[in-house]
């Protein structure tokens, strides 16, 4: 393959320049990592004695709370949409992805509307009872168990996705021989079916709480102090980069422990995968009260996931569309636009050369490379913006300093204070998303292809065009769009890295959201939600696909 | 791209040469030394064990592999020689790949029609239905691959390959992927196109009897180098070297001395030598024993203890001990029935006896001889472990 597409001169430098890309990419969590080495003992004492024990305990408790959260109603829907037959089945199917497109900080403002005193929901008990304040308990959604009832509301889509694959590729023999030897549907759920599933379960469950550890809206909205809450006022409150650069690194201690932990669940699944060749599901009938019961539990978390929160969301939006759909509305959309279609082409073009350059080249350290710009998707955005601050920072006052003291003059924040820091800091969270589509578009172009098209009179390049192009233009669209949605979503990393003034609509929903102007917030919520139905779309799509082949 | 076509119809498809040609992958050479010569409109085939070399070899004629020794010809042009290779585009053959590569974008009749592009709209479709026709799957034309069975699939790749009358059509194991029963028909339905479009055509293999069920003339080849070339009767009644005999077909090998008289002396009994080098009077030698060489007997006073018996349908394959404790194969037809443990009476029947010279001199005892590629006692075309990756 080494004149592939006859570019040998290309192939030379190319190398280079993808370990290049791969070590600027890893540069924010080097740079984390770095300072563990950099003393910070007073601000560390005074951390320990504080609040270090909060930020511990509580992100350890919103674990496993969503642990519990994701793992009932992840669990539970996938294997009743995919062994059990019910009304409204195939609808759920795809439905239950809907709360994906939810991101934990509106879900979490939206309860609050919903249930706080003077929400609809208390107001209405109220007036149902004649009872006064004071008068009766109710539960508090802002606090550590609103908050990792908010996150698995979200997150169990993660679960039920990798356990409804599992569940599905589960060979039916094995299925049937429990049956035959005794075993009632459920027995054999517990004993057979949810033991198979359990590698894809966790690294579902994985996936879940690298998320939780990430979130940082909902926890600093609920006042719940974790890592990343601890993060921020390390740096902004307590002014110590370096101390706010270790607990990052603790934190990278955490989701170091939980992607190693996906990863070997992954290869166990594929250990634990008995099917051979597909069969037809054959689904297990419920009837009457049975039927009644799974309907009503996939219902649950789709309604109070997706459904009434987006519902409120909406009416809100009605009410104050005339005073919020102007010119700011506009400005802060088009910032969004701009800024996701930019960092969304960037990634492409990084995600192609990389993928490109694993094909053409797999090398040891090409690979190596890839797999290290592929690393930032499971770091946290706080982390990442933090990385990304300190070496920018440090790299501006240099620059600022030479500057005045050869030429007078003062440069100021060129990097770190401009859209540079927040789209590369994209690129390091989100690259993973693009390549990892791209990589499996072109898995799907055998080298036997690009041979027949040699064989048929094709130049390399004609190749290129003629077979690669038609082929991957569905995974480019995908890529695209995946990590256009991702950067809307974003919430923590544009909040430090964003330039004086420069709002998006995340971040402008959360500030008036933080202000208590609920409704306000909504419009821009809404939008974020709606750009987040499309990669749940994409993702129901190929189920459905997939399915029509079962 | 033009001078790929202007040869088109008046041409006869062309000759294919190799000299000398060595294959290395960095320092690992994978092909030594071969020398092969097809000539046009005859089907050749590369015949051999997973990981001989022959799919690197094949890889060679196509282009996708630079030589670093000798020179392959196509039509009397030179295309590869040590430091150059001509681009695959460049070289007017057709390819069909092992898991056939069939575009996945394209409907049947674009992906036959894809390497037809320098041909006008009309010309292109007349080729593509010609082909569809030939195929047998006109009505196919606007279906996609995903759409076909396996064996439609691999028909769409052959006629894709066929359809811009490529110089030699290159098959890498075109039917590895099959149903065993499925193997022969098809190669011989395969056989049939090329010689009704008089194509020059190689084979690569790991079975024989597809090899026999297609090819004109079959490299056999081995660690890298080529052992023998024939036709499948040359190398199943003469093989060449050990190898060859232990490859093609069953058989057990028995060592033999050379009487005063010419007449090969073994543990069977007699048998009158064929015409070779080694049968010098008074020297040890190797005779090849096929299944039908040895005849059951009711009056011969050799006999054998049976240990295994397989079900043939006309005949039965016994699997027999000679008291010498040499295991040999015996073909009897199926209304004689012994039952394992039996002792039957058996004879040499010597006409077309194979002999090579002694491997071993000295005690050596007869081993089977199928102890290699093959297993036994089972002669159906036995798939490979898998597919051929060398």
């Amino acid at each position: 393959m080494s004149d592939a597409f006859g570019v040998r001169a290309w192939l030379r430098v190319w190398p280079l320049l993808l370990i290049l890309i791969a070590t600027l990419l890893a540069l924010p969590i080097l740079v984390i990592v770095g300072f563990l080495f950099v003393p910070a003992v007073e601000v560390w004492a005074h951390l320990i004695e504080t609040v270090l024990g909060d930020y511990v305990g509580h992100s350890l408790l919103l674990m496993l709370g969503v642990t519990l959260g994701t793992l009932v109603g992840g669990v539970g829907t996938a294997w009743l949409t995919s062994m059990c037959r019910f009304p409204g089945r195939g609808f759920f199917e795809w439905a239950l992805l809907l709360p994906m497109a939810m991101p934990a900080y509106i879900i979490a403002y939206t309860y609050t509307g919903l249930l706080d005193f003077a929400g609809p929901v208390q107001t209405g008990l109220r007036e149902l009872t004649g009872w006064g304040w004071g008068e009766y308990w109710f539960p508090q959604v802002r606090s550590l168990p609103g908050a990792a009832v908010m996150l698995s509301l979200v997150l169990y889509p993660y679960v039920y996705l990798l356990a409804r694959a599992a569940f599905l590729s589960q060979s039916l023999c094995v299925l049937d021989v429990s049956r035959t030897l005794g075993n009632g549907p459920w027995r054999t759920f517990f004993t057979v079916a949810l033991p198979l599933a359990r590698p894809a379960i966790v690294a579902g469950l994985s996936l879940a709480l690298m998320e939780t550890l990430a979130d940082y809206g909902t926890v600093e909205y609920f006042g719940v102090s974790t890592f990343t809450t601890g993060i921020f006022r390390t740096w902004f409150g307590l002014g110590n980069p370096a101390a706010a650069a270790q607990l990052s690194a603790m934190l990278l201690g955490f989701v170091f422990l939980l992607i190693v932990l996906e990863r070997h669940s992954r290869g166990a699944a594929r250990y634990h995968d008995t099917s051979q060749g597909q069969q037809s599901i054959r689904r297990l009938p419920l009837r009457d009260w049975q039927a009644v019961a799974a309907f009503g539990f996939c219902l649950a978390p789709l309604s109070l996931g997706f459904l009434l929160p987006a519902g409120q969301l909406t009416v809100w939006s009605i009410t104050v569309a005339d005073q919020r759909l102007d010119a700011e509305f506009a400005r802060l959309a088009l910032n969004s636009l701009a800024l996701a279609a930019g960092a969304a082409g960037l990634a492409l073009g990084l995600a192609l050369m990389l993928g490109y350059g694993r094909r053409l080249l797999p090398t040891q350290p090409v690979r190596m490379a890839v797999r290290t710009a592929g690393m930032g998707y499971a770091i946290p955005g706080t982390v990442i913006a933090v990385g990304v601050m300190i070496p920018f920072a440090w790299l501006d006052n240099s620059l600022d300093s030479w500057m005045r003291a050869h030429f007078g003059l003062s440069t100021g924040l060129l990097l770190s204070g401009s859209l540079v820091a927040l789209i590369f800091a994209y690129l390091v969270r989100f690259l993973a998303v693009s390549l990892q589509t791209v990589e499996s578009g072109l898995s799907k172009i055998r080298p036997s292809m690009d041979e027949a098209g040699r064989s048929l009179g094709l130049k390399p390049r004609e190749v290129l065009r003629e077979i690669h192009m038609p082929m991957l233009k569905g995974s480019l669209l995908t890529a695209l769009l995946l990590v256009f949605v991702d950067v809307l979503k974003e919430l923590p990393a544009t909040l430090i890295l964003r330039p004086f003034n420069f709002n998006t609509l995340a971040v402008r929903a959360y500030e008036l959201a933080s202000d208590e102007r609920l409704a306000d917030s909504a419009p821009a919520a809404l939008t974020i939600v709606a750009a987040g139905l499309i990669p749940v779309i994409i993702l129901s799509r190929s189920i459905t696909r997939s399915r029509a082949s079962l | 791209m033009t001078e790929r076509f202007d040869h088109l119809d008046p041409n006869p498809p062309a000759r294919l040469e190799l000299r000398g040609v060595d294959v290395a992958y960095g320092e690992t050479t994978v092909v030594r030394h071969v020398d092969f010569m097809l000539e046009s409109g005859t089907l050749g085939c590369l015949l051999g064990p997973s990981g001989c070399g022959k799919t690197t070899l094949l890889r060679a004629i196509a282009g996708f592999e630079p030589v670093s020794k000798g020179n392959i010809l196509i039509r009397g042009h030179c295309v590869s020689e040590p430091g150059w290779t001509l681009a695959p585009e460049h070289r007017h053959i057709g390819m069909v790949f092992q898991d056939f590569a069939l575009f996945p974008h394209l409907s049947v009749a674009d992906n036959i029609g894809f390497g037809l592009r320098t041909f006008s709209a009309p010309r292109r479709q007349t080729r593509i239905d010609e082909l569809l026709e030939l195929i047998g799957l006109s009505e196919a034309a606007p279906l996609y691959p995903h759409e076909l069975s396996g064996g439609m699939q691999q028909r769409v790749a052959l006629a894709r390959a066929m359809a811009p009358r490529p110089d030699i059509l290159l098959l890498d194991e075109p039917f590895s992927s099959m149903d065993a029963e499925l193997r022969e028909q098809l190669a011989r339905e395969v056989r049939t196109l090329l010689k009704r479009e008089a194509i020059t055509a190689i084979l690569v293999t790991h079975d024989q009897f597809e090899a026999f069920a297609m090819a004109d003339q079959i490299a056999v080849l081995n660690q890298g180098a080529v052992h023998q070339t024939g036709t499948g009767f040359e190398l199943y009644h003469q093989p060449a070297d050990r190898f060859i005999a232990d490859f093609i077909g069953h058989g057990v090998l028995m060592p033999a001395s050379v009487s005063n008289s010419g007449q090969l002396r073994t543990e069977l009994g007699r048998a009158a030598g064929p015409e070779s080098p080694f049968l010098e009077a008074g020297s040890e030698v190797e005779v090849l024993i096929r299944p039908h060489d040895i005849l059951y007997d009711e009056d011969s006073p050799r006999e054998a203890t049976i240990v295994e018996r397989a079900f043939r349908g006309a005949e039965f394959l016994y699997t027999l001990q000679l008291d010498s404790g040499t295991e040999v194969l015996c073909l009897v037809p199926s209304h004689h029935r012994h039952e394992v443990g039996e002792r039957i009476g058996i004879r040499l029947q010597g006409e077309h006896l194979v002999v090579l010279p002694n491997a071993e001199l000295g005690p050596s005892s007869g081993s089977r001889s199928d102890s290699g590629a093959k297993p036994d006692p089972d002669p159906d075309p036995s798939p490979g472990p898998g597919p051929d990756s060398d």
